[in-house]
């Protein structure tokens, strides 16, 4: 088994890391040179995280079986605490006083600062984790969307991060890295963090760790009899999830340069989960799709204004009323285009 | 302060009969189909606008009408538009997906998005300007031993206990209530009954929509503002006070609004007034975590 493993990856090179290497520095270097303006450097940014963000949610919605409908909350979370660190360590504001750090440290600090932030989301995604130990379903969705309302006006009611007003300089850190030298560095921390997000997520669920994820949505009960130990998995897929959430919400908030509660309500979270099911179900190429078509025709749409979420509401009804398991079902895109394998996959499976 | 607390319990009263009345509603459908109809909130919402359009019409053309009996007019016309557009959205958007079998998720996104699709087709057909809802009953303020009471107050609680007696008489003693709870306890077994599946879900959607055009129009009468995002909050909140008292189950959806109710009215009266939804999620939260499946909820047995 093992030597024909070891045979096979000499054979078929993989290939997916040096064509998403050379994508992303396709697109880095062109926005370095100025050729794609910043319109669509940032409807790129927007895909990047849409994808982190629909692709995190799968891994519970999907891969698990459950029905979480609080994904913004955790974003929320991410936001604000990369937000303000950011603002405390680089940046000259008001309440905040000088920067504590050099500010050219930013440049190598702030996927650091990025990553804190998903890792506080991750511990608030106990909040949502502790209590799918003992409900499921529709219980638990209700519990997510309660999770959701309560970050919400938390923030709301945090007067020294601004309240509902909201909370802005992230881009003074932005601003600070490229100081020391000139180089869209949100383009690049997007893509990094979004395919270091997609290869975790197809790792993670290609482990035996991620068969007992997927064991809990089939049955949770002959799950348990085969020996997984569904509260740890549950643990730590809401968790992981929640994690990626928070660094999809750092990214947000350094793109927007502007954050405030109100953008990470319920109605962010509907987005995500429109992503998840257009996609369809435990397909993690199927939300990158979605993720990216979704962004793409949101865009499209902008001139529309408001009849955009009139019709954007209705495809998705004749979507799920023609292919209701969504674009991809539950297969991913190399099932379904079996060529693709030589360049996507390993010897595995 | 015993006044304040009389009054304040009459607040509550008033508030969670809002909650109770859309719970119901939620929680009727839920309990037939298994449905999150999400679109309820929005339903509610539209009950409003209709009543709006109802009420001020009656009012312009038959300008020597007494107030009272435009009321009735109005609540009779909107329960019928209302319980047609619940109707009307079960034949389009859920019983095509119900008759493929597709998966539960499915149905509770197209309930979404439809919720979406009125929020913002209002949005676009009316535009943004809120709507103040006429007057149709003069207000007549009742105070006995300090405490004010609004007669408008009095209909609210009033309606909403009646509402909660007739669906109950409706689930538990005639025979399409049975039929309801027979679906709900076997979906595959009561076709072969003879039950008429698919006219019970229509009654059952037409019922739950006639309950919220109820609350639609004392809401318009007791917060005279209309605008189309009022019916996503506040339908939430509904659903998971469905959810507290324990969905499935009347008593515990009516039940659950008047917690709501009476944990807002309560946090609105010691707290400023922004912490109203952290503190209520927060108990909701706890109660759901400690009880998962409400109050009266029953924990669905799970079979291998």
């Amino acid at each position: 088994m093992s030597t024909t493993a070891t045979i096979k990856t000499k054979k078929e090179m993989n290939l997916w890391p040096l064509a998403l290497f050379i994508g992303g520095g396709i697109i880095i270097a062109l926005g370095a040179t100025g050729s794609i303006n910043k319109y669509i450097q940032t409807v790129i940014m927007f895909i990047g995280i849409n994808v982190i963000l629909s692709a995190s949610l799968n891994v519970v919605n999907g891969y698990m079986g459950e029905f979480s409908c609080g994904h913004g909350g955790f974003m929320l979370v991410g936001a604000y605490v990369s937000s303000i660190l950011s603002v405390l360590l680089f940046t000259n504001s008001k309440w905040l006083g000088h920067p504590i750090l050099p500010p050219s440290t930013a440049v190598f600090l702030f996927p650091v600062i990025i990553i804190i932030g998903g890792l506080v989301a991750a511990v608030a995604g106990l909040l949502v984790a502790i209590p799918s130990f003992k409900t499921r379903d529709d219980y638990l969705a209700i519990i997510t969307i309660a999770a959701n309302f309560i970050f919400v006006s938390l923030v709301n009611n945090l007067e020294f991060v601004g309240g509902s007003r909201g909370f802005m300089g992230m881009k003074g850190t932005v601003f600070a890295m490229e100081d020391v030298f000139k180089a869209p560095y949100m383009l690049f921390w997007t893509l990094t963090f979004c395919s270091l997000a997609v290869f975790l997520i197809k790792r993670l669920m290609r482990s035996t760790f991620g068969k007992g994820i997927s064991a809990i949505r089939y049955d949770e009960i002959s799950a348990e009899i085969m020996s997984v130990n569904t509260n740890h998995m549950k643990l730590v897929a809401f968790m992981f999830s929640s994690g990626l959430a928070g660094i999809a919400g750092g990214l947000f908030a350094h793109v927007m340069g502007f954050i405030n509660p109100a953008s990470f309500s319920i109605m962010k979270s509907t987005e995500a989960l429109v992503m998840v099911y257009l996609g369809g179900m435990g397909s993690l190429s199927g939300s990158v799709l979605s993720a990216i078509i979704f962004t793409i025709l949101l865009e499209a749409m902008r001139p529309l204004q408001i009849l955009k979420w009139v019709l954007i509401p209705l495809m998705l009804i004749l979507l799920m009323q023609f292919r209701p398991e969504g674009l991809m079902g539950n297969k991913e895109l190399t099932d379904k285009f079996p060529r693709l394998k030589r360049f996507f996959t390993r010897s595995s499976m | 302060m015993f006044t304040t607390v009389l009054q304040n319990l009459f607040n509550a009263l008033q508030w969670g009969s809002f909650y109770s009345m859309i719970a119901l509603g939620y929680c009727l459908v839920y309990g037939v189909l298994r449905l999150i109809n999400f679109a309820h909130g929005d339903i509610f919402m539209m009950a409003c606008y209709f009543a709006f359009f109802i009420a001020t019409f009656f009012l312009s053309i038959f300008l020597g009408l007494p107030g009272p009996v435009i009321f009735v007019i109005t609540l009779f016309l909107t329960i019928m538009v209302t319980a047609g557009l619940g109707v009307f959205i079960e034949r389009v958007a859920y019983r095509p997906l119900r008759k493929k079998g597709a998966h539960r998720l499915y149905v509770v996104i197209t309930a979404l998005m439809l919720g979406f699709i009125l929020e913002n087709g209002n949005l676009a057909v009316l535009g943004a300007s809120s709507r103040r809802f006429p007057d149709m009953i003069d207000k007549v303020i009742i105070s006995f031993g300090g405490v004010n009471l609004t007669n408008l107050k009095i209909i609210v609680i009033l309606s909403s206990i009646v509402v909660f007696f007739i669906l109950n008489l409706i689930v538990n003693k005639t025979k399409i209530g049975m039929a309801m709870r027979a679906i709900s306890y076997d979906k595959f077994a009561i076709p072969l009954m003879g039950i008429p599946v698919n006219k019970v879900i229509t009654f059952t959607f037409a019922l739950g929509s006639g309950l919220a055009a109820v609350a639609g129009i004392l809401f318009g009468m007791s917060y005279p503002v209309l605008d189309p995002y009022m019916g996503m909050i506040i339908g939430w909140k509904a659903f998971i006070a469905a959810v507290v008292g324990g969905i499935g189950d009347i008593k515990g959806a009516f039940l659950g609004g008047f917690i709501l109710g009476f944990i807002e009215i309560i946090v609105v009266a010691f707290f400023p007034s922004s912490y109203k939804d952290l503190i209520a999620f927060v108990i909701l939260l706890l109660i759901l975590t400690i009880k998962p499946t409400g109050f009266f909820g029953v924990a669905k047995s799970t079979k291998i």
